[in-house]
């Protein structure tokens, strides 16, 4: 397969100068966001539902409408996550149909950052690049880690001092440098940004971005082809920078240009933890210009990034597709948490506390209608935020290694039956 | 008179200076004189509506335009302006 011809430029959102495909992410002219560009009639000769099915179970089906040149070096086995129906937790939210997208078992680290470290490290490794590096909140720190050490790349992960346990040691098992910074995630993000601009290493989410991001557009795909190659009607994401929103849409839109699904309408819904929402504020206060946190309070770690790089773009692909933005406090993300385990039998990390905390508030705002199906998207697995919930769900009751006991104090069926 | 920071990327029209003087008593004036100085400098800053584009933020004392009066925002003799390009990441 020759696919060098389908990717073919970066190319400025703003104002649509073409660059050549490096290790660039801004306009030299305007300093918009650099996204992939691809020849799509070139992509519609060759890519079918059927030629998709014919592939190995990965995100790697979808080859052509991800940016590299040659065919993928890392991660080659991430993605294709489960699509669950959840019929439990549907009813419970009051809603006729729910699918869950579980990137909670995403490989190899359990969150939706596999998919677009895939895309980047592949992309780096065409680059030349021996040194990648990342800017995180906690994800993607693991998944860089893990696939730089598979890949046998050199990998210094850069992170707030204060994240989670699960998520720091989730790094450091891989023998990656990584580096606490004392600051809130958007210092990380500033001064990464220097150490790029200086040292040229591969930063997967600063001058690897356009690369980067468009490993999202695979749980898109993934979505209407595990749905029966339909769009869903309405998709719940969880927003930090917003990216992966954005990219969702992108997928869809790219779906039914190249007539692999149907067009039919669909919209796509926002959520943010209320203690760093900036985009669901700027949605509910009805407009597009995002005023930033500068001090995120909540537990949902994950998303809090309160200047978010595509919030502009996610509220626009909200308002495009007729969707809405929810936020929600942080007993909310715990009561979610509880609520998908409990009847959807998924651990999902904070943020899939959000979202489902936050598709609740737009199914009973009617923002979702109750005889509408959704897809909630699940991005991490909750044994990385087990902080979140400590206390919250109970603790085992304790007893003796003896059947009286037991029956005295768990389960007696003349008592269990007397009730 | 006010003076402007300028990022690195923009420091080719300026000759390389990192903090110019500029004139005006609004930021649009202010980017106006600068644009007189340094021609090429404003629509780099401004789209051809004449604001400030999505990803460059205008900074005065430290306080974003776009949450004070925009270009109309007034400004004093002794005010420190910056223009920050966005930051990608995330």
């Amino acid at each position: 397969m020759n696919s060098t011809s389908f990717f073919s430029n970066l190319k400025c959102r703003e104002c649509g100068r073409l660059y050549p495909k490096q290790a660039i992410h801004v306009c030299d002219f305007d300093f918009g966001p650099l996204e992939a560009a691809y020849d799509y009639e070139a992509i519609g000769k060759v890519l079918s539902r059927k030629v998709i099915e014919s592939r190995p179970q990965t995100m790697w089906r979808y080859r052509e409408l991800l940016p590299i040149d040659g065919e993928p070096t890392v991660g080659t086995e991430v993605g294709f996550t489960p699509l669950i129906k959840a019929d439990r937790l549907a009813k419970f939210l009051g809603i006729r149909e729910l699918w869950i997208k579980n990137d909670t078992v995403n490989y190899p680290t359990l969150s939706f950052k596999d998919r677009v470290v895939s895309v980047a490290l592949s992309r780096a490794r065409e680059l030349g690049f021996e040194v990648v590096a990342c800017a995180s909140t906690g994800n993607l720190a693991n998944s860089v880690a893990a696939n730089a050490a598979a890949a046998g790349l050199k990998s210094y992960v850069l992170i707030p001092a204060d994240l989670e346990q699960g998520k720091v040691l989730g790094s450091l098992v891989y023998g990656t440098q990584v580096i606490g910074i004392h600051g809130a995630y958007d210092q990380v993000n500033r001064l990464c940004s220097e150490i790029a601009g200086k040292y040229g290493w591969g930063f997967v989410n600063v001058n690897l971005r356009p690369y980067y991001a468009e490993g999202s557009k695979s749980m898109g795909y993934e979505i209407c082809e595990q749905l029966g190659w339909r769009l869903p009607q309405h998709t719940v994401v969880p927003m930090a920078s917003g990216s992966l929103l954005t990219k969702i849409h992108k997928a869809y839109k790219e779906f039914i240009q190249l007539g692999i699904v149907d067009e039919s309408p669909f919209h796509i819904h926002g959520t943010q933890a209320t203690g760093c929402a900036p985009i669901s504020h700027a949605i509910k206060r009805g407009t597009d210009i995002v005023k930033p946190v500068s001090k995120p309070e909540t537990i949902v770690k994950s998303l809090a990034i309160g200047t978010p790089a595509d919030g502009y773009y996610a509220i626009h692909s909200m308002k495009q597709t007729g969707g809405s933005a929810e936020d929600v406090t942080d007993e909310e993300v715990v009561e979610g948490i509880r609520m998908l385990a409990e009847y959807a039998g998924i651990f999902a990390e904070t943020a899939g506390g959000v979202t489902v905390a936050g598709a609740k508030k737009l199914i009973q705002s009617g923002h979702i209608g109750a005889n509408d199906s959704a897809v909630l998207c699940i991005t991490g697995h909750g044994l990385k935020t087990q902080e979140a919930i400590v206390g919250q769900c109970g603790a085992p009751r304790l007893i003796a290694p003896s059947l009286r006991e037991f029956e005295e104090k768990v389960y007696a069926p003349d008592a269990a039956a007397a009730v | 008179m006010p003076s402007v920071r300028i990022p690195t990327p923009l420091r080719k029209l300026t000759g390389d200076l990192e903090v110019v003087q500029a004139s005006g008593h609004t930021i649009a004036e202010v980017l106006h004189s600068l644009d007189q100085a340094f021609p090429g400098l404003k629509e780099r800053i401004c789209d051809d509506a004449g604001q400030v584009r999505r990803f460059v933020n205008v900074y005065i004392n430290d306080e974003d335009i776009r949450f004070l009066e925009e270009s109309a925002t007034p400004v004093k003799e002794a005010d420190e302006i910056s223009i920050v390009p966005a930051i990608a990441g995330g």
